[in-house]
């Protein structure tokens, strides 16, 4: 027996090198085609370096040959997590350039479709956070819950995630009349359930040895990547648009922007669990009080921007999404460029991960919330 | 020791965690009628889809077999990826004035993104979203489409182009 041991250590099978490993395109856990070139020592993670592309479709450039109503139905496709939002950027980006006053109507339905986007964004991350990590139960307890949000919008909207339902000057369709009865009902509801999502993941002794202390992204790393959304401010960094340069009807409501110093993996994922108790209140505050009014202010059916440069940035689920158009005063922009919040969040991954176990690089990545399509665009 | 009975503490407290854990999947275990799934392919007869959900584009006619389409071509330029595409033919009215009516509505369920401008867009209401959602076919060309039905006039309300 001793003869073999001393065998094996003195062979080369032993000796440890550092190699390159490729996570992705097509693994489970980077929720799309993303491609990570690892570098490893045994388990240790050396560097990383994400490959993206892999499903760039071009969007920026379609934009620049259709009309500025047209190019709403395209950033449904970025985030489709958080379509109403991006919707949203591109509405009030135009209307801020033509210097047109929605209704107070219109106001209220978005920002109510926010958030309702918003939790449904962070109902499928809290699914995916719990079976990236082994645990698949909370996928069928999350669906269960968003699949509520989703009925809201087909019925309202007429579809589930490319809803496009945010237009230059209003909204596509009005209200429909079940949609107050069924938002309250889905706050009844999700209030009860939202505790089981703590008893289920939040308390549980392998999720929190898994995520304690792990991913560490201090204040100033997350200011100089540019992390935005839940991810910055779980380091402290304040930066919630709706708080900071409110839109729509969020100066209306009363809110708490959450914000976390711990800089961990732990933190990002309860950031992002007290947000959806955050956005349940500003639901409840708005949806009783929906004014009347049009749902839409009368356009005309070719829109031009006038000559010059207009940007907008709203607060979507992953972060900040900014819109920045270039307008030569035709019907189709000169150039159109998206600051989609998941390509900043992506390159402070290599910063965190560095020296974890490469299984805890799957939970990083997790909680940095990533939509393959956001970044790639 | 001290660090010993701190670690038997943590293993109860841990096993604590996952029986809570539990307790949330054991409710749903033992109460199997309140998880309600959808059972798609028999419950077809009785599915009901929501009025507005947008399955595909259609053209509405009325019982004599009549659409308001026009063809004046504003569904095919507010198109954002050119699904809808008018051929219009001329005519002789009974008074012998040329008169350009549409022929034939084609429809590419292939490329359409279900954006509903086109719908929006249209001046006389002639198109609608339909509720269908099953397009599965054998062959590609049958997701080309022409939305007026064969021997469709035009009704008679309807403004002239």
């Amino acid at each position: 027996m001793s003869e073999i041991k001393e065998v094996m250590i003195n062979s080369d099978r032993l000796a440890t090198d550092e190699y390159l490993v490729n996570m992705g395109p097509q693994h489970p856990s980077t929720h799309g085609v993303l491609r990570m070139l690892v570098k490893l020592e045994g388990e240790k993670v050396l560097n990383i370096q994400p490959h993206i592309g892999y499903i760039h479709s071009g969007i920026e450039k379609m934009c620049e040959a259709i009309s500025y109503p047209q190019i709403i139905h395209l950033t449904d496709r970025m985030d489709y997590l958080s379509a109403h939002m991006n919707n949203e950027a591109v509405a009030l980006c135009v209307e801020n350039a033509l210097q047109v006053e929605v209704p107070d109507r219109v106001k209220y339905i978005r920002t109510i479709m926010d958030e309702l986007a918003r939790l449904a964004s962070h109902q499928l991350w809290w699914c995916v956070m719990g079976m990236d990590l082994g645990a698949l139960t909370t996928f069928f307890y999350g669906l269960r819950d968003r699949e509520m949000i989703l009925d809201i919008f087909e019925e309202t909207c007429g579809a589930r995630l490319t809803v496009n339902y945010n237009l230059p000057g209003g909204l596509m369709f009005d209200i429909h009349p079940n949609f107050q009865k069924r938002v309250k009902d889905f706050i009844t509801y999700f209030r009860t359930k939202l505790p089981e999502y703590d008893q289920l993941l939040s308390g549980n002794v392998i999720f929190r040895e898994r995520t304690e202390g792990i991913g560490h992204l201090s204040l100033s790393d997350a200011i100089a990547y540019g992390v935005t959304g839940p991810s910055g401010r779980a380091s402290g960094f304040s930066n919630d648009l709706r708080k900071h340069q409110p839109y729509s009807a969020y100066p209306l409501v009363k809110f708490n922007e959450i914000i976390d110093h711990r800089c961990d993996t732990l933190a990002r994922y309860e950031v992002r669990m007290k947000e959806m108790h955050e956005s349940l209140s500003i639901i409840e505050q708005l949806i009783d009080n929906i004014p009347e009014g049009d749902y839409a202010v009368k356009m005309k059916s070719v829109i031009k921007l006038p000559e010059g440069e207009f940007y907008q940035r709203v607060e979507t689920a992953r972060g900040e999404f900014g819109v920045y158009i270039v307008s030569d005063g035709k019907k189709n922009p000169y150039r159109v460029k998206f600051r989609s919040p998941g390509f900043s969040n992506l390159f402070a991954l290599n910063k965190m991960a560095k020296g974890h176990k490469i299984a805890d690089l799957v939970a990083i990545m997790s909680t940095l919330d990533l939509v393959i399509p956001d970044i790639d665009r | 020791m001290k660090s010993f009975i701190e670690y038997i503490v943590s293993i109860f407290k841990g096993l604590w965690t996952l029986l809570i854990g539990m307790k949330v999947t054991g409710k749903y275990f033992f109460t199997p009628w309140k998880n309600v799934t959808q059972q798609y392919p028999e419950n077809r007869e009785k599915l009901v889809m929501f009025e507005r959900f947008r399955g595909e584009v259609i053209m509405l006619h009325n019982e004599n077999n009549e659409h308001s389409c026009n063809g004046c071509g504003i569904c095919e330029i507010n198109c954002p990826n050119g699904s809808i595409e008018i051929i219009s033919k001329s005519i002789l009215t009974a008074d012998g004035k040329k008169k350009r009516i549409i022929d034939q509505h084609i429809y590419h369920l292939g490329m359409c993104t279900f954006c509903n401008l086109c719908v929006k867009a249209c001046p006389s209401g002639a198109l609608a979203m339909g509720q269908n959602f099953e397009h599965a076919v054998w062959d590609r060309s049958l997701l080309t489409k022409v939305l007026n039905q064969e021997g469709s006039t035009i009704a008679e309300n309807v403004k002239e182009e």
